[in-house]
């Protein structure tokens, strides 16, 4: 039996997808939503100290399944192993309806006016493909705000002086100070910078039909419990759902975008449930997969006219992927400075994302999300073994007086840092996996540097005895939950896939929304900018659908 | 501000026998508080639970071991914890693909031991144990035939599987009584209801 057809196939549920399909609806357009994996409740999945999103002891919690979807990992030393889902280097992203959104640690972050012109502010270091943005911050405003007010965020961005101009406050407030922000906050300022409070997708107060947050410790990598986080699956989705001209098909994989002879995207071809192969058709494609798996998708989706994938003509499909490094420093003191009290990440600093002399952007530092104990074994002073009685005596004397203050920096991108299908390897399905590989550039390692100085100064001034640098020391591949940058965005055919309004180059009715197109990613979390472009998109393919078609 | 210790178990505190000088009761005590992981913990289990992956003589040996790694001190250490019925659990069924790792260092071990010490691992001293654990994480056993890399291996995958057991969630089989969380001053069961929280809520969206 042929599925009917349909206005719009959307093909990922997370933050991107999430949007595009509540918007279209929203506008009239029947809309099939794909999930490759299912609804996943709080109930279900219990907080697990030891799986869950964070921490894979026990296996990836949220998607995908292990043993179905291999990638190819290929090391620095171009030695290529099979990874799973519960090893590090597949650089996961949850498989799960709302994606990333269920078990994110929520910042909602707008990226600053100076990101969205990186080449213009700092020129193209060597070995990189620094480029600007096609948008800027101005043309991302009104749907930042959108995100903020529709999705719900909270905190208090009014004591950042280095953010873009905004029209609106953040709807919610943020939550009283835990014992770390009374520590860091005060510090900041006495350093001469200018702390303020994170924003959030966290409900701290009753908002768009959803409590507000407890302050438990299982947050960041957990669904919330209280269902206070807000992600796609309890926001637009039902929402798009409402509307009855939405159907989310779960558990269905993707493999390959259909053309009709014109060249136009016609559907996709996937596997649902049963594992049977199965077509959609419809009038327009959007590809959210997040920025592996839709690279992945475009690379697989050959024909005549795209014989190494659609979108690929000048071999950019899959390039420049950047996620971040997580630098800064670990601070111990003399006092408890553990309070129990969630999410944990409070307040954070924006004075290093720009204008530090010598470097090419910088990133925000913040102090990190609470700490389960089995998080915390291994963040030990020099010295400290890894066994023992003095291991023990490390956790009990240590875990209650420890502050963590991180950040990611602005990575800077390369071509070869990258996403390719597997030329031998499958999944269960018969699809070419993922194929990673690559390095970063070495400007991030002095970046790196610079994060880890700024934290450890910020643990100094706020009392710390003992100091502990976190920076990455190798120039290893980056991806991970902040994976971004293969199919970027731009106004010339010939070094991006997509146009500033995402839609592929080569193809008027096939759309790539999600990080994917990010040109370069902040010194942010990604998200709230995902969900930016999300509705910016959307908002244009609403503009230009003219009854029953596109254009 | 720590809880207390857990209280101690009745055979810890019980009166001495009468017939029994201070002295000889003070070394009985002593003696048997030296064996309180196993008496109180896998030696149990092990009589209470049909269909386990390690056999006795390993589950005791890996007892012995992982009780040098997370020590008790004023609190119960790993064994106390359960981390071997942790381990035991995850071999049958997580890490089945690490069952064989295990196997064959445990056998490697003990009839090493038996060769250096005429004892199993379970007759080593303390020190004797964790001299042992140094060699392991260094490479250096003295081992026929064990490569280097593979007792590093096998070291890695040990600790790492003691910390989950102690430190994790009591759901899996370790952290007994959510021991290491009550140890790290952590309320267990944790605080609730700080705000109006009790549970899931509805999925119940007023549209955006």
């Amino acid at each position: 039996m042929s599925n009917r057809h349909v206005n719009v196939v959307i093909i990922g549920s997370g933050a991107g997808g999430g949007i595009v399909a509540k918007e279209l609806a929203q506008a009239g357009l029947s809309v099939v939503l794909f999930e490759r994996g299912r609804w996943q409740t709080p109930a279900e999945e219990r907080k697990d100290d030891l799986r869950n999103q964070r921490t894979i002891a026990l296996g990836a919690a949220y998607g995908p399944d292990e043993v179905r979807n291999p990638r190819v990992f290929v090391d620095p030393n171009g030695q290529a192993h099979i990874v799973s889902s519960a090893d590090w280097n597949y650089n996961n992203n949850a498989a799960c309806v709302g994606g990333g959104t269920v078990t994110y640690g929520a910042m909602a972050w707008r990226f600053m006016e100076q990101d969205f012109r990186m080449k213009s502010l700092y020129g193209v270091p060597e070995g990189s493909t620094l480029d600007d943005w096609p948008v800027s911050y101005q043309d991302l405003e009104p749907f930042y705000e959108k995100a903020e007010l529709e999705l719900g965020v909270s905190g208090d961005v009014s004591g950042d002086p280095f953010k873009g101009p905004r029209q609106r406050p953040l709807p919610m407030p943020p939550l009283p100070d835990s014992l770390e922000t009374q520590t860091l906050k005060p510090a900041a300022a006495r350093l001469g910078w200018h702390p303020f409070y994170i924003p959030m997708l966290r409900n701290t107060v009753p908002y768009n039909g959803r409590q507000a947050c407890m302050r438990c410790r299982w947050c960041c990598g957990f669904a919330c419990e209280c269902d206070a986080k807000s992600g796609t699956q309890n926001t637009v989705i039902p929402t798009a759902l409402a509307t009855k001209l939405c159907e989310l098909r779960t558990e269905c994989i993707a493999s390959q975008i259909l053309l009709d002879s014109q060249g136009r995207a016609c559907g996709v071809e996937y596997f649902d449930g049963s594992d049977h192969r199965q077509v959609q058709t419809a009038d327009l494609v959007v590809v959210s997969c997040g920025a592996t798996e839709s690279a992945r998708l475009l690379l697989n989706s050959r024909s005549a006219a795209f014989p190494t994938g659609i979108g690929n003509r000048f071999d950019w499909v899959g390039r420049n992927l950047q996620g971040h490094a997580y630098n800064g420093a670990v601070g111990l003191f003399d006092h408890d400075v553990y309070d129990d009290l969630g999410p944990g990440a409070e307040v954070a600093v924006c004075d290093f994302n720009h204008g530090n002399p010598g470097l090419v952007g910088g990133g925000m530092l913040a102090n990190e999300f609470i700490r389960l104990p089995y998080q915390f074994i291994n963040i030990r002073p020099p010295g400290v073994p890894r066994w023992g009685q003095a291991h023990k005596d490390f956790m009990q004397k240590w875990f209650r007086r420890s502050i963590v203050v991180m950040g990611p920096s602005q990575e800077i991108p390369i071509f070869d840092a990258r996403v390719q299908v597997d030329p031998k390897l499958k999944d269960h399905w018969g699809i070419p996996v993922v194929r990673l590989s690559g390095t970063s550039h070495p400007h991030n390692l002095e970046l790196s540097k610079f994060a880890a100085d700024k934290a450890g100064l910020w643990m100094k001034e706020a009392g710390a005895i003992e100091i502990i640098r976190r920076q990455k020391t190798q120039n290893s591949l980056s991806g991970g939950q902040h994976q971004a940058g293969t199919c970027r965005m731009g106004n010339d055919p010939k070094t991006s896939v997509v146009d500033r309004y995402c839609r592929v180059h080569d193809v008027n009715n096939l759309f790539v929304i999600d990080a994917s197109v990010h040109v370069t990613n902040g010194g942010f979390n990604p998200v709230l900018t995902i969900m930016a472009i999300a509705y910016h998109a959307a908002n244009y393919i609403k503009g230009n659908w003219r009854g029953g078609g596109f254009r | 501000m720590k809880p207390k210790p857990r209280p101690v178990r009745a055979h810890e505190n019980a009166s001495p026998p009468s017939g029994l000088s201070r002295r000889r009761f003070v070394r009985r005590t002593l003696l048997s508080l030296a064996t309180v992981p196993f008496a109180l913990s896998t030696a149990d289990w092990l009589k209470a639970k049909g269909g386990r992956f390690f056999t006795d003589r390993e589950a005791l040996a890996l007892d012995a071991l992982c009780d040098r790694i997370i020590p008790t001190d004023q609190y119960p250490g790993a064994a106390w914890a359960g981390v071997v019925e942790f381990i035991d659990r995850k071999l049958e069924g997580y890490h089945r693909r690490h069952q064989n790792l295990y196997r064959s260092a445990l056998a490697t071990l003990n009839e090493a031991c038996l060769n250096i010490h005429k004892k199993p691992v379970t007759g080593l001293t303390e020190a004797q144990r964790d001299e042992l654990l140094h060699q392991l994480e260094n490479g250096e056993f003295p081992a026929m035939g064990w490569k280097k890399s593979g007792q590093k291996q096998f070291f890695d995958r040990l600790v790492d599987d003691t910390m989950q057991g102690f430190y994790g969630g009591p759901r899996h089989g370790g952290n007994r009584d959510a021991v290491s969380w009550r140890m790290l001053g952590l309320p267990e069961p944790p605080v609730r209801s700080r705000r109006p929280a009790n549970g899931p809520s509805a999925r119940k969206v007023t549209g955006a």
